[in-house]
């Protein structure tokens, strides 16, 4: 039983920050509907920053922690300028693939100038641990739980309680009809990639404190999770996509505890292929028929 | 006085379809002007050139902006809305999933200049500005009388609802032009009364210029001072009621040439 309890706090701290990556897909594609195969490589690029200027200029935690998502952020906008708003109205299956070169583009940019090989973090947070009855928990987990339920709060006050919000929602339910609401559709759109990207950004710092060693392809397989779990919870659906990483991340670490770890991808995309057959609009998905 | 919105010699090409074909129109503020013609003549197509959907092939769109007059013809839409023109929609397009007062509030948001920084830190920028286009969407949803509903979600409201939210959205906008697309479309007898009082009442309050398509022959004769009547793309005649009633192409664009 504390194995069990433990493995549910293991769960957690990984799931928050699957959840965290799974946002940046799920707003992107409820706007655009485009899945953003590079936001992996924007998570990579937050943990390479926050690695960066932690090592070179001595920047602690917090601080690190803001630098790593405004680059984010503006790496996320930039993207969507030069990459997707050209191909907005070109076939989906154009975006698409620009969005996989994106990724390379970013993958191997990353490794000419910082090398191909592991690099460790310095310690930026303490890894102590508590003893709570049978469970342990590190500083670092705490840490990473309190900052993705910040972070969550925030953009759920964003996105329901102010304009930017409320453009948003009006951008991806009718994006010609916002237009003559007086809502500038490119804006929003880049706004959205801001805080997607800036969220990833959050989860690259925290994944490089807790695995404690980063590569330039590290977003590859995190990235794709992050997918399915916003996949699983109805991809265009913020909470789906938090319910979704948490999910996700529990799974995972219930397989390498109970199961073995060889599994541990492989029950990813099995969960992948069992939403697809048994509800392709995923948990908290809409139910959106094609128009004929 | 000026007219506030003048069309030169206006054409949109799609392929080889002129679907608005070299159509002047001029309109003085304050008038409230009805553009029939049969299905597919172009009104819907006029419309969009006007609030910028569509680039027009040839032709200006000249507006009447701070005094002077300004070609609005291929800007941007979100910017043309910005002068203060509104319109409303053939099929509804409302933003489904979001409350009816969010509706009325998105259309406001562009009188409103708080930046992300003030609103994660909630300053008190954020609070008043937020305050004060939520007052002043409640009274375009009295306006329409869709204050007692506005927390529900726009897709539940029943249809005729759904138009009058749609005007109270159009209002928001704070419009010197008020563009309706076939407002009475669907709507019973009575509903087309209200409606055509409601026309009034707005245009009264907000001193508007509205123009709107309508099928709906008793409202238009009724309401419209002036009317255009389109037929392929090309403007056919303008006049009021009676002439409209009495003139010659008109009817034969309606009830076809007599055998």
């Amino acid at each position: 039983m504390s194995q069990f309890l433990q493995q549910i706090v293991n769960g957690l701290s990984l799931g928050s920050i699957y959840a965290l990556i799974a946002l940046g897909y799920t707003m992107v594609y409820g706007i655009i509907k485009l899945i953003n195969f590079a936001h992996g490589d924007v998570y990579m690029i937050g943990a390479y920053t926050a690695f960066i200027v932690t090592t070179y200029f001595g920047f602690s935690f917090f601080p690190a922690l803001i630098t790593c998502m405004v680059v984010c952020g503006l790496l996320g906008v930039l993207i969507e300028r030069i990459a997707y708003r050209p191909l907005r109205h070109s076939p989906r299956i154009t975006a698409l693939i620009t969005a996989i070169g994106v990724s390379y583009v970013i993958e191997y940019t990353t490794a000419y100038f910082m090398g191909s090989e592991k690099r460790t973090y310095p310690q930026l947070l303490s890894n102590a641990s508590f003893q709570l009855g049978p469970i342990k928990i590190s500083t670092q987990q705490i840490y990473i739980f309190l900052i993705t339920i910040v972070l969550m709060l925030l953009l759920q006050f964003i996105i329901q309680k102010t304009k930017m919000g409320r453009a948003m929602r009006a951008v991806s339910t009718d994006e010609n009809a916002a237009k003559l609401m007086g809502i500038n559709v490119d804006n929003t759109i880049s706004f959205t990639f801001l805080i997607g990207s800036a969220l990833a950004g959050a989860a690259g710092i925290l994944v490089g404190i807790y695995y404690n060693s980063i590569n330039p392809l590290m977003g590859m397989v995190p990235g794709l999770k992050a997918f399915v779990a916003a996949v699983f919870g109805g991809i265009g659906s913020i909470p789906g996509a938090m319910i979704g990483g948490l999910f996700i991340g529990m799974a995972e670490t219930m397989v390498i505890a109970y199961g073995s770890s060889l599994y541990r991808d492989a029950i990813v995309y099995a969960i992948l292929i069992i939403v697809l057959i048994v509800k392709p609009t995923g948990l908290l998905g809409k139910n959106e028929r094609e128009k004929v | 006085m000026e007219p506030i919105l003048e069309v030169k010699n206006l054409t949109r090409n799609f392929g080889g379809l002129a679907a608005v074909s070299n159509v002047s129109m001029q309109i003085m503020p304050g008038e409230l002007i009805g553009l029939i013609g049969p299905n597919g003549a172009g009104k819907t197509t006029l419309f969009n050139l006007l609030t910028g959907v569509y680039e027009p092939s040839e032709g200006l769109i000249e507006m009447q902006v701070d005094g002077k007059p300004k070609q609005i013809g291929g800007m941007k839409p979100y910017k043309i809305t910005n002068l203060g023109v509104a319109r409303t929609f053939q099929n509804i397009r409302l933003f489904k999933s979001m409350t009816v007062l969010e509706n009325v509030e998105v259309a406001m948001q562009r009188n409103i200049q708080y930046g992300t920084m003030s609103a994660i830190l909630r300053l008190p920028k954020f609070y008043s500005e937020e305050r004060w286009i939520k007052e002043k969407a409640i009274e375009y949803l009295k306006d329409v009388g869709l204050y007692q509903k506005r927390n529900e979600l726009a897709t539940n409201l029943p249809y005729g609802e759904q138009r009058r939210l749609e005007i109270a959205r159009a209002l928001a906008i704070q419009p010197k032009i008020l563009y309706l697309d076939e407002p009475a479309a669907g709507m019973n007898p009575q509903e087309t009364a209200d409606l055509t009082k409601l026309i009034h009442e707005i245009r009264e309050k907000y001193h508007l210029t509205i123009i709107l398509i309508e099928h709906d022959m008793s409202l238009v004769m009724n309401i419209c001072e002036r009317i255009y009547v389109l037929d392929y793309g090309k403007m056919i005649a303008n006049g009021n009621p009676e002439e409209i009633k009495n003139n010659e192409f008109v009817i034969k664009a309606y009830l076809g040439e007599e055998i």
